[in-house]
Parts: C-alpha cells; sequence; structure tokens
C-alpha cells in the first residue's frame, strides 16, 4: 500500500527576477514583467512591483497570486498603522510588517520570493531581500527568483561587496551615482535574459530618492 | 429627565411603548458639542465646534477620517465615537480588499445602524452615547446621513446635532435649498455661517472649529487652521450678521486681532452636561 501523493498542488511558479540596489541617496528596484507557467508564457507585461509607501517599494518574484494576496495585505496593514499613529511606516518598519507577515504563514507560506527597496528615515537607501517564510536581512542589494543565481555573483563581483564575515561589519550601500547603479540593473538583466527562459520581455525599474519615485522602462528579450 | 421604573435597562419596555434607554442615549448626543454636515452635488463639507475642558486641555477629535472618500463628525460621548469610527475604518478596508473598490456610502451606514440597533436589544448592552454625521463620495453622488443611537439613520441634505444645534438647523433650513447647486466654497462658508449659529455670540476662529471637506476628486481631509482663518476672514463673518447673499464688506482688519484674544475664551462648562467629555 503505497503512500497516497496529491495530485495537484496549491503553487504554481511564475517565473521572472528581482534586483534591489541601495544608493546612498537613492534605491533602485527593478524586475523583468514576463509571467510563465511551465514551458508557456502568459503574459509579456505583468508588473511585480508595488509601491507600497512613497519610501518603501515591494517587488516580488514566485506564484503571482500569492504575491498579489500578499500585497494587498500589507496594503491594507499600511491604512491601519496610518490611522493608528497618524504617520506612513518607514521602510524598516515596512521590512519587518513583511517579515512577520510571512511567518504568519509559516505552515502554507506566501510562494513569494521578495525585495523590498526604499530609503531609511534618513534618506539613504535601503535594501531587504527575503526567503518564503519571513526571514530577513537589510542588505545593499539583493538579487530574487529565476534568475538570481545568474545575477547575484555579477553584483558581487560588480558592487565589491564586503565579506560578510569581516569586523567591523561594513555597510554594502554602494557609492555608485544613481544612473551608474540604474546602468548595471540594465546589464545584470540583459545578461539574465539570454540564460534564463523564464525572464525577459521588458524591464521595470522604479527609483526611489529625496525628490521622489520615478520609472523606466527598457525592452529585453523575448524569446 | 424624569426617573421611572421602565429605564433601569434597554430591554425593558415602558407602558407606553418607549425604551427609555435609548432614548436617555439621544440626549447624550444632544449635550455633545455641535457637530454641522451639509452636502452639494459633489461635495460633502463636515464642521464641528471645538470644545474643551479648561484652557490647559487640548479639545477632542470629533472629525474622522474612515476612508479617502468618507468622513465621519460625532456628538456625544467621543469614546464611543471613536470605537466606531474605528469599526468604519475596518469595514472600509476589509471591503477594498474584497472587492477593490471602495464601500459605498449607503451600505457603510446600514452596517453602522444594524450595529446600533443590537445594542438596544441585548441586556448586558447599552447603546451608543454618540450621533454620527457620516459623509460621504460614492457612484450615485456625495451624501450624508445621520446615525443615531436608536439605530435609525436618514440621509440629509444639511444637518445639524449636539448643543445649540437647533441655531444652526434653522440657518440651514433658510438655505437648505441652495446647497445642491452650491460652490465647494459656498458650501464651506454655509458651514462657517450655521457654526457660527451655535456658538451664540463667541467669536469665531479657526482655533474654535474644525472643517472637513470630501468632493469628487478631493479626498476627505481636514483643513488645516490657516486655511479655516484664511476662510473666515474672507468670509468676514467673525462677528458680522450672515449676508443675504455673497455681499462684499468692507475687509475688517480688527477682526484678525480681536479674534486671537478670544481664542483663549471657553464656554463656561454647563451643569447640565454629562461628565464624561463631549
Amino acid at each position: 500500500m503505497t503512500k497516497q501523493q496529491a495530485n495537484w498542488s496549491p503553487y504554481d511558479n511564475n517565473g521572472g527576477t528581482c534586483v534591489a540596489i541601495a544608493g546612498t541617496d537613492y534605491c533602485v528596484i527593478a524586475a523583468d514583467t514576463r509571467m510563465s507557467s511551465g514551458y508557456n508564457i502568459l503574459t509579456r507585461d505583468y508588473s511585480k512591483i508595488i509601491q507600497l509607501v512613497d519610501t518603501s517599494v515591494l517587488a516580488s518574484s514566485g506564484f503571482q497570486a500569492d504575491v498579489r494576496a500578499l500585497q494587498k495585505v500589507l496594503a491594507a496593514k499600511h491604512l491601519q498603522y496610518q490611522y493608528q499613529h497618524n504617520k506612513q511606516m518607514s521602510c524598516p518598519a515596512m521590512a519587518q510588517l513583511l517579515s512577520n507577515t510571512l511567518y504568519y504563514k509559516r505552515f502554507f507560506p506566501y510562494y513569494a520570493f521578495n525585495v523590498l527597496g526604499g530609503l531609511d528615515r534618513e534618506g539613504k537607501g535601503c535594501v531587504f531581500t527575503y526567503d518564503a517564510v519571513g526571514s530577513y536581512e537589510r542588505v545593499g542589494y539583493s538579487s530574487q527568483g529565476s534568475g538570481s543565481t545568474l545575477i547575484t555573483p555579477f553584483l558581487d563581483n560588480q558592487l565589491k561587496s564586503p565579506g560578510p564575515l569581516l569586523l567591523p561589519a561594513r555597510d554594502a550601500v554602494t557609492p555608485l551615482s544613481e544612473s551608474e547603479a540604474i546602468d548595471l540593473v540594465k546589464t545584470c538583466f540583459a545578461s539574465a535574459t539570454e540564460r534564463d527562459i523564464y525572464t525577459g520581455d521588458k524591464l521595470e525599474i522604479l527609483i526611489l530618492n529625496a525628490s521622489g519615485t520615478r520609472v523606466e522602462y527598457m525592452e529585453l528579450r523575448k524569446d | 429627565m424624569f426617573r421611572n421604573q421602565y429605564d433601569t435597562d434597554v430591554t425593558t419596555w415602558s407602558p407606553a411603548g418607549r425604551l427609555f434607554q435609548v432614548e436617555y442615549a439621544m440626549e447624550a448626543v444632544k449635550q455633545g458639542s455641535a457637530a454641522i454636515g451639509l452636502r452639494s452635488k459633489s461635495h460633502v463639507v463636515l464642521a464641528c465646534v471645538n470644545k474643551s475642558n479648561s484652557e490647559l486641555s487640548s479639545h477632542q477629535k470629533k472629525i474622522f477620517k474612515v476612508d479617502d472618500h468618507i468622513g465621519v463628525a460625532i456628538s456625544g460621548l467621543t469614546a464611543d465615537g471613536r470605537v466606531l469610527s474605528r469599526y468604519m475604518r475596518n469595514e472600509c478596508i476589509n471591503y477594498f480588499y474584497s472587492y477593490e473598490s471602495q464601500l459605498p456610502v449607503g451600505r457603510l451606514v446600514v452596517q453602522l445602524a444594524d450595529k446600533a440597533q443590537v445594542c438596544t436589544q441585548r441586556s448586558w448592552k447599552r447603546p451608543y452615547g454618540v450621533g454620527l454625521l457620516v459623509g460621504g463620495l460614492d457612484e450615485s453622488g456625495a451624501h450624508l446621513y445621520y446615525n443615531c443611537p436608536s439605530g435609525n439613520y436618514f440621509e440629509y441634505q444639511a444637518f445639524a446635532i449636539g448643543s445649540r444645534s437647533q441655531a444652526a438647523k434653522t440657518y440651514l433650513e433658510r438655505k437648505f435649498e441652495t446647497f445642491m447647486e452650491s460652490s465647494r466654497e459656498n458650501l464651506i462658508k454655509d458651514a462657517l455661517f450655521a457654526l457660527r449659529e451655535t456658538l451664540q455670540g463667541e467669536k469665531l476662529t479657526s482655533s474654535t472649529c474644525t472643517i472637513a471637506v470630501v468632493g469628487v476628486g478631493e479626498a476627505f481631509h481636514i483643513l488645516d487652521q490657516e486655511t479655516v482663518q484664511a476662510l473666515i476672514n474672507e468670509f468676514e463673518i467673525a462677528g458680522e450678521e450672515a449676508p443675504a447673499d455673497e455681499a462684499a464688506a468692507p475687509d475688517q482688519a480688527d477682526d484678525s486681532e480681536s479674534s486671537a484674544t478670544a481664542a483663549d475664551q471657553v464656554t463656561p462648562s454647563d451643569p447640565d452636561v454629562a461628565p464624561m467629555d463631549m
């Protein structure tokens, strides 16, 4: 008598890649716009990015139904926070909220691989990277999703990340200028698109700085 | 009010078919400081008098944003009002989560009314001691509702609740037919005039009142003190008679100076006012 196996899964992976880079006074958050399932493309124009607060932007790859549900939960919680505290959430506060929200579903997780980018209360860029159940860390840059294995080592090389075991602990926020960081992100995605079948079509980039939020798009290979 | 044997709890009818506890709750609303609402086709204005216990304390918050398209002004037990505002906010948030569209005002007031009704039919509860003027926008236009502790609700063109609200109602009754077609500015002006009626002699300044607006293309927000003071000065209503129309009276610069001292004045507390703050 063999153990019964599930004949369906509540999850699907819609693919895609997300990247975020923190600068001294800006933050760049980017994701491709391809949504796929297996070997099929569902759409070439789906945004994985949502701006939750002026200073916090969430990019998530994985199962987009769970991603959308997660975005809605965070938006609702942010509204409640504003009523209680009479102010908007800071990026580190949102980072903690996201972690708690993910862990809340520890035993039926959101299949979402998140990168939260924004500006902290001092105006410095911050990036937080997560696993599916809420383990998170503040970093200078991060990549999640199907292309992350191709992008992360490239960013490690380009952004000269200090070794994580180095003491005193060094901040990995890059001294690069905003336009240099944007070019770097474009390069990352152009390369990842070449080899990762789930990444491509179009790149959406959000740039946060003291003057507000800006969006840029770049075409990627469609094959 | 008359003490009698049928008013001990809300679940006892009187022989005349009245629920005294509910009526007493409505009395609490009448004792609160005034709140006024008016609406046009595209806007709703809520206004209220700021009453504080003493010069040293701040005044109670009586106008609450419930959502971008709905706001509420309360009169009566402000603690009850705060709790109901929290309920309304959560209802709006949950509705938006489920339907990705805004909760229609008419639905919200029904939910609120049903919630109030429950408290009139449970022996272990008491009615909410607060009246709510709910102003909001939805697909069918601008609406103003009044929810009372009894669980009833009514839609109004304009209404006033709280102490000395009759004076405001008299003013509104004279002018309400013009409100539907009124511009946003005139609506606010009428709200300020109506509010002034309830102050009965006291100077109307931006520190003694709070004004909030919601309209087509305009999310619900409370006007800041400078804007309100500028409007009061512009309408020259700090101590003058309400003009029949927008007659341009000569600007009285003295008003702004004298209003600074008048701001410190507070109505002496009425001995009949319930100790729970309004």
